[in-house]
């Protein structure tokens, strides 16, 4: 215990890290996620395409491949366009960046299932009503497109959240700073390895739990007018 | 002489290499109820569809109140001119469907009013009075806050009935209002469109009730294979058919 309360800060410091990392790959990855499902949904067969090939190719390969390509190669490839085009001095793309950029893709086409899926969901008919009321594309989507999609897509959503959190551990091995990377850093320069890796279990597991709680009141908030038997 | 209400002319749809409908025209003055009948697959739901765009005819022209739908091709593919335009007119054609269609996420009460206050741009308070008045006329003010889900059919119906009302449209389009009901509730959605009818609201009506069609309608028109095959008062039409089609038609109806 008393090994702990000395490195809380650094422990602080990583759950800090991990929780930005965590909420940042979110915010692309469900961007990436709506794209994706508009993309599979859409008329246009070139659309259909290339979000075709992205769930394709980033389902097929290991999370950690993905994140040393995107971290050792991103940078050599970022600075060679700009060395070419002159658009842009030297660059350096930080861990973190390079985290959040690697997880938010990757959850990007498991967010485009579950967002896909839940577009299906809707009745065909309600959507129908709608565009029969004079209903604009976004107006639909905003008022009866979205709400109800969300209500289909939060299990799923959720599921993906939980992983795409867990995920953000393996950013540790690009040497990103998160808790597992530093409660690892603490445990070996103590020699209390299991105590530390221990203080990760709970406090991964508090994550777990608080998102719970989250999802949750989400899911009542959107949970209006479905029948409960 | 003023514009009819609603006029198409010429309405072909082709879904791949079937011609579902092939070249309809009609016209509906202003308080005409038209009932449309015909065997199932003859094309009905297509029709009606065509006219707000919910499917796009391969050709054709449709007026409302002598303002047209402007269509344009597009390498092959038609396509209305301009969005806008068409958003607007929909807004004036309200459609009611088989299978009620309430958005199962709002109560009654936000469903009739999401309409007027989103597309039209109505005050709430005065879209909330509105609502209130029409619910009073179906006969549902004390279901105002419920959920569709916590409806039955009839009352589903009735408040899609509303929702359309709500609207204040020039002509409303019916697509078996009454068919997914159980028989003991379709009454309660057919006075509810006698009412309509009698008050001089412009309607088509998709029905296999031939005595809604024969009792309310001021024109009757019979569909086969996407095409007209007899129209007229329904007072001649059922006492005197003049195609097989027809007959045979009636005769399964009875
Ligand atoms: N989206 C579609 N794609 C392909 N074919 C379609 C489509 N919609 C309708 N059809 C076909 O068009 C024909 C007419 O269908 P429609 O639904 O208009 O008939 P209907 O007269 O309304 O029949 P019902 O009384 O069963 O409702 C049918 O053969 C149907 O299979
Ligand atoms: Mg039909």
């Amino acid at each position: 215990m008393d090994l702990l309360l000395e490195y809380r800060e650094q422990l602080l410091a990583g759950l800090v890290t991990t929780v930005q990392l965590a909420l940042a790959s979110l915010v692309l990855s469900v961007t990436m996620g709506l794209l994706g499902a508009w993309a599979k949904l859409s008329a246009s067969r070139a659309a259909n395409a290339v979000a075709g090939a992205y769930t394709t190719v980033v389902r097929g390969v290991p999370d950690l491949v993905l994140i040393m390509l995107v971290f050792f190669g991103g940078q050599v490839t970022v600075n060679r366009i700009g060395a070419a085009t002159g658009l842009w001095n030297y660059v350096e793309i930080s861990q973190f960046a390079a985290g959040a950029l690697t997880i938010g893709i990757i959850f990007g086409a498991y967010f485009t299932e579950t967002f896909r899926g839940a577009i299906l969901a809707i009745p065909r008919g309600q959507i129908e009503a709608g565009i029969s009321t004079g209903m604009s594309g976004p107006l639909l989507f905003r008022r009866i497109i979205w709400p109800q999609m969300v209500r289909y897509a939060l299990p799923g959503f959720g599921n993906n959240w939980l992983v795409q959190l867990k995920t953000t551990a393996l950013v540790s091995v690009i040497g990103l700073q998160d808790l597992v990377y530093n409660a690892f850093a603490a445990g070996r320069s103590t020699g209390a390895l299991f105590t530390f890796m221990a203080a990760a279990f709970v406090i991964y597991l508090a994550l777990t739990a608080v998102s719970d709680l989250g999802l949750r009141a989400l899911e009542r908030r959107y949970s209006r007018g479905v029948a409960r038997a | 002489m003023t514009d009819p209400a609603l006029r198409v002319e010429n309405i072909r749809k082709s879904f791949g290499d079937h011609e579902v409908l092939k070249g309809i025209s009609m016209t509906a003055e202003k308080g005409d109820v038209v009932a449309i009948l015909g065997a199932s697959g003859s094309g009905k739901s297509t029709f009606l569809r065509c006219i707000n765009l919910l499917e796009t005819p391969t050709d054709g022209t449709v007026w409302l109140k002598g303002e047209e739908m402007r269509m344009t091709s597009h390498r092959g593919e038609r396509r209305p001119v301009d969005h806008r335009q068409v958003e607007r007119m929909r807004s004036k054609l309200a459609m009611v469907f088989q299978g009620f269609n309430l958005w199962s996420h709002m109560t009654v009460m936000e469903n009739i009013i999401e309409g007027p206050v989103h597309v039209l741009g109505t005050p709430r308070r005065e879209a909330r009075d509105k609502a209130a008045a029409l619910l009073a006329k179906v006969g549902l003010s004390d279901r105002a806050e419920y959920y569709p889900a916590h409806l039955s059919g009839g009352q589903q119906q009735r408040v899609a009935i509303a929702r359309a009302l709500a609207m204040e449209p020039d002509v409303m389009l019916f697509d078996e209002p009454t068919s997914a009901l159980d028989p003991e509730l379709v009454g309660e959605v057919l006075a509810v469109m006698r009412a309509l009818a009698d008050e001089g609201r412009t309607m088509l009506v998709v029905t296999h009730e031939m005595a809604f069609a024969r009792d309310v309608s001021s024109k009757t028109v019979f569909l086969n294979k996407g095409e007209i095959c007899e129209q007229g008062a329904p007072a001649d039409l059922f006492r005197n058919p003049q195609t097989e089609q027809f007959q045979a038609f009636l005769s399964r109806m009875n």
